[in-house]
């Protein structure tokens, strides 16, 4: 099942929208509110996720039973794989069965379970979104409306080895792209840097986050494709340079995040691209633990935008006592529940205030620099058929970067294919 | 049948005269439950499926941003459109990619399984052993074994240890193709290898004696005799190879990946399609894959003359039958 939960945590993420605003907590300028259904109804609700493997979402929902014995929460775990949940949520919907209550969405799926219906927006004024991560809480929304409360969060972070840039002189990590192709110049003997390359959705997060760390989009604030321009050319003239030059080892078109996070460990990379959840596995890696640490990804012209992932939670349109589950968000989404969720599974918390407490960043001492990826994160192109936009994405740049196509090519290619996909 | 042959001559004499019309309603009868069952699991997803693939689920968005929901008779066009229309490159690629692992692996399996077989039905010490070891990849679950070879082919892996070089198996390209082929083979010769050891417990000792007697080397003897004796069961180990690999569908998808052009087979299309919830063109591409097989599966019987429910044709030949029937249509007969 290694490939199939390596996948589950590449789908780690976004989805999203692009209207910043820092302040969409006001949600006043909504167009057309759709039949805000009233939340009402109390009782016994189910929970619908992945696998609980910390096992910390059951913990979490026997202290909530025990407060409200009247509307007690059942956990259904559904199958590891990210797209295995999703189908049988959709199943679910489909056959308008109020089995699943409320429902842990990937941030990628909010846009599809939106627009069909799936779930129900919840009201905004009764979530306090100005303490949350703001591209965090764009992720849950869908043309102005929320859908889905942000509870865990994920973004890119660079993990560079401290050792081997010492040894070469290099005092701090590259803060851009010239930087890390320059440090790469120094440190001989071993493969440079690397990311998840494989034909899956991993690439689609290494190259949204490839175009929008050299200030491009792969689709615009109007929600059209716009990756025939020169900043998405360089961003993906980045990673196929990479390889053209070696920068990036060749078999790194072959890595999803467990293959990745073995090579780092073997001691075969510098720098990769890496989601948060390797810390805590590298740390105790005999190879490299004490021997690395985490920055910010470098991008064209400083810092780069790393790619947004996570999951929130939502309300099946077709579940019962909806009122109960409403407040079992809210539960679930408060500063004491996060912050246990934190201590007890290592997932990165939505409410950003956590990552400033001492305590917090002793235990996990990546928490500064992830909170100031998570501020410049952007999430992946948001499309109601995300499943037929990552595809094409995924189409195009592999063929790029194993040379079967010019980086014009491939995006201009993508571009006229994103077009009728991407239409709302 | 089974009744004749247990109630004892007399019995089956009494039954064969009241043959003319009494026993044949009762057959009806006692098969009717066979037959609903059979409506129930087989007829009526077929006929569903086909129904589904008439229809087109709503994509459209409204001005609000919803799907306009709501499913569109759409006639034939869901065929056309996988024939003809912007993605027909893609059925073509996948048509191709399963028609070619059918040819490639089915052949090396025979070939590999009837060796296996010949193997295994020598006597030498440690057979028990070697029969046991041989087995071993085809009781492994699929997608294990997609697994394991994965492992196998990573860039690091033990493939690319014994060869001495560098190759990605699981990108695109024909090494992708070799890596299905090898791990399918792996896993699937060892079937058409028990299927044949069977077959060639069933050939008896004086027949090869016989053949030595009159001066038969090991070859001829393995062509003109074992495999002509063999055949039947081999035939029916083939027509299942065929049936299974047409519809190959977890090896590729775990070993290499979903999407990967270079071994995406009808099943893998026909499943992205139901993801990507249009269960119209899904079922289009389902019905398609039931058709190909389908006729597969009649051409080789129809060509081999496999004899797929052999017992039956003894019982006829036992009588003075019409030579010539298809086995398929005995069949019927008797269950009639």
């Amino acid at each position: 099942m290694a490939s199939i939960s390596t996948i589950a945590r590449g789908v780690v993420a976004v989805v999203a929208t692009v209207t910043l605003a820092a302040a969409c907590g006001s949600g006043s300028k909504t167009k057309s509110t759709p039949t805000s259904q009233a939340l009402t109804g109390r009782g016994p609700i189910t929970l619908a996720q992945g696998k609980d493997t910390s096992g910390n979402v059951q913990h979490q929902i026997d202290v909530w039973n025990k407060a409200h014995p009247q509307e007690t929460v059942r956990l259904i775990e559904l199958p590891e794989s990210a797209d295995q949940q999703r189908q049988q949520m959709v199943q679910n919907a489909q056959t308008k069965s109020d089995a699943y209550t409320v429902l842990n969405l990937d941030v990628v799926w909010t846009a599809e379970f939106a627009a069909n219906r799936w779930v129900t927006a919840l009201p905004k004024n009764q979530f306090d979104l100005s303490k949350f991560l703001p591209a965090a809480v764009q992720t849950g929304e869908y043309r102005d409306n929320l859908y889905a409360a942000p509870w865990k969060t994920d973004a890119g972070l660079l993990y560079y080895r401290k050792d081997l840039l010492e040894k070469a002189g290099i005092s701090a990590p590259p803060k851009t792209w010239s930087e890390l192709q320059t440090d790469c110049g120094k440190i001989k003997g071993v493969g440079c840097y690397a990311g998840e390359f494989d034909k899956y959705e991993g690439l689609t997060c290494n190259f949204s986050e490839a175009v929008d760390s050299a200030g491009g989009e792969v689709v615009d604030e109007s929600g059209k494709p716009n990756v025939n321009t020169p900043q998405a050319k360089q961003g993906l003239d980045f990673l196929v340079q990479g390889f053209k030059s070696g920068m990036i080892p060749k078999e790194a078109i072959t890595y999803e995040e467990e293959d990745a996070r073995r090579a780092f460990e073997k001691g075969d990379l510098v720098f990769l691209r890496q989601w948060p959840y390797q810390w805590a596995l590298s740390s105790k890696a005999p190879k490299v633990k004490g021997k690395f640490d985490v920055a910010p990804l470098p991008g064209l012209n400083g810092p780069g935008s790393p790619t947004l992932g996570g999951h929130n939670l939502a309300i099946s349109s077709f579940a019962k006592n909806k009122a109960t589950a409403l407040d079992f968000i809210k539960y679930m989404t408060s500063q004491d529940t996060e912050r246990a969720n934190l201590l007890a599974s290592s997932e990165a918390p939505t409410l950003a205030s956590l990552y400033d407490e001492p305590a917090l960043q002793k235990k996990f001492p990546y928490l500064p620099t992830l909170k100031a990826s998570l501020l410049n994160a952007k999430p992946r192109p948001k499309a109601v058929r995300y499943n037929d936009v990552t595809t094409a994405i995924q189409e195009a740049v592999y063929a790029a970067l194993t040379g079967k196509s010019t980086t014009d090519q491939a995006l201009a290619g993508l571009q006229s294919k994103l077009g009728p996909l991407t239409q709302q | 049948m089974t009744t004749t042959t247990t109630a004892g001559p007399a019995a089956a004499r009494r039954r064969r005269r009241g043959d003319v019309q009494g026993s044949g309603r009762l057959a009806a009868t006692l098969l009717s439950p066979t037959f609903i069952v059979l409506a129930l699991v087989v007829g009526y997803p077929v006929i569903s499926a086909f129904r589904e693939s008439l229809y087109q689920r709503g994509q459209g968005l409204d001005a609000q941003g919803f799907v306009v929901q709501g499913d569109k008779f759409v006639g034939l066009r869901n065929y056309t459109d996988i024939f003809t229309g912007p993605n027909s490159d893609a059925f073509w690629n996948a048509f191709w990619n399963t028609t070619f692992f059918t040819v490639v692996t089915v052949v090396l399996e025979t070939v590999l399984g009837v060796a296996m077989a010949l193997v295994m039905h020598r006597a030498f010490r440690g057979r028990g052993l070697v029969r046991a070891s041989i087995l071993v990849p085809w009781a492994i679950p699929t997608v294990v074994s997609g697994l394991l070879w994965r492992w196998v082919f990573q860039a690091d892996g033990v493939a690319n240890a014994i060869i001495g070089k560098q190759v990605l198996w699981t990108t695109e390209g024909f090494h992708a193709k070799l890596a299905v082929i090898i791990a399918d083979t792996w896993k699937t010769a060892p079937f058409v290898g028990l299927l044949v050891l069977a077959g060639l417990q069933v050939i008896p000792r004086e027949v090869h004696e016989a053949a030595r007697v009159d001066g038969a080397g090991a070859w001829h003897s393995f062509w003109r005799i074992t495999l002509p004796m063999v055949k039947p069961v081999l035939l029916v180990a083939v027509l299942f190879r065929l049936l299974d690999v047409l519809r190959m569908f977890d090896l590729p998808a775990v070993l290499i990946g979903l999407h990967k052009d270079s071994v995406e087979t009808l099943t893998m299309i026909a499943y992205d399609e139901a993801t990507n919830l249009r269960y119209g063109p899904a079922a289009a591409y389902a019905t398609i894959l039931f058709v190909y097989v389908a006729v597969v599966a009649y051409t080789f019987v129809k060509l081999l003359g496999a004899d797929i429910i052999g017992d039956m044709r003894q019982t006829r030949a036992s009588r003075p039958a019409r030579p010539k029937r298809k086995p398929l249509a005995a069949a019927r007969e008797v269950a009639a």
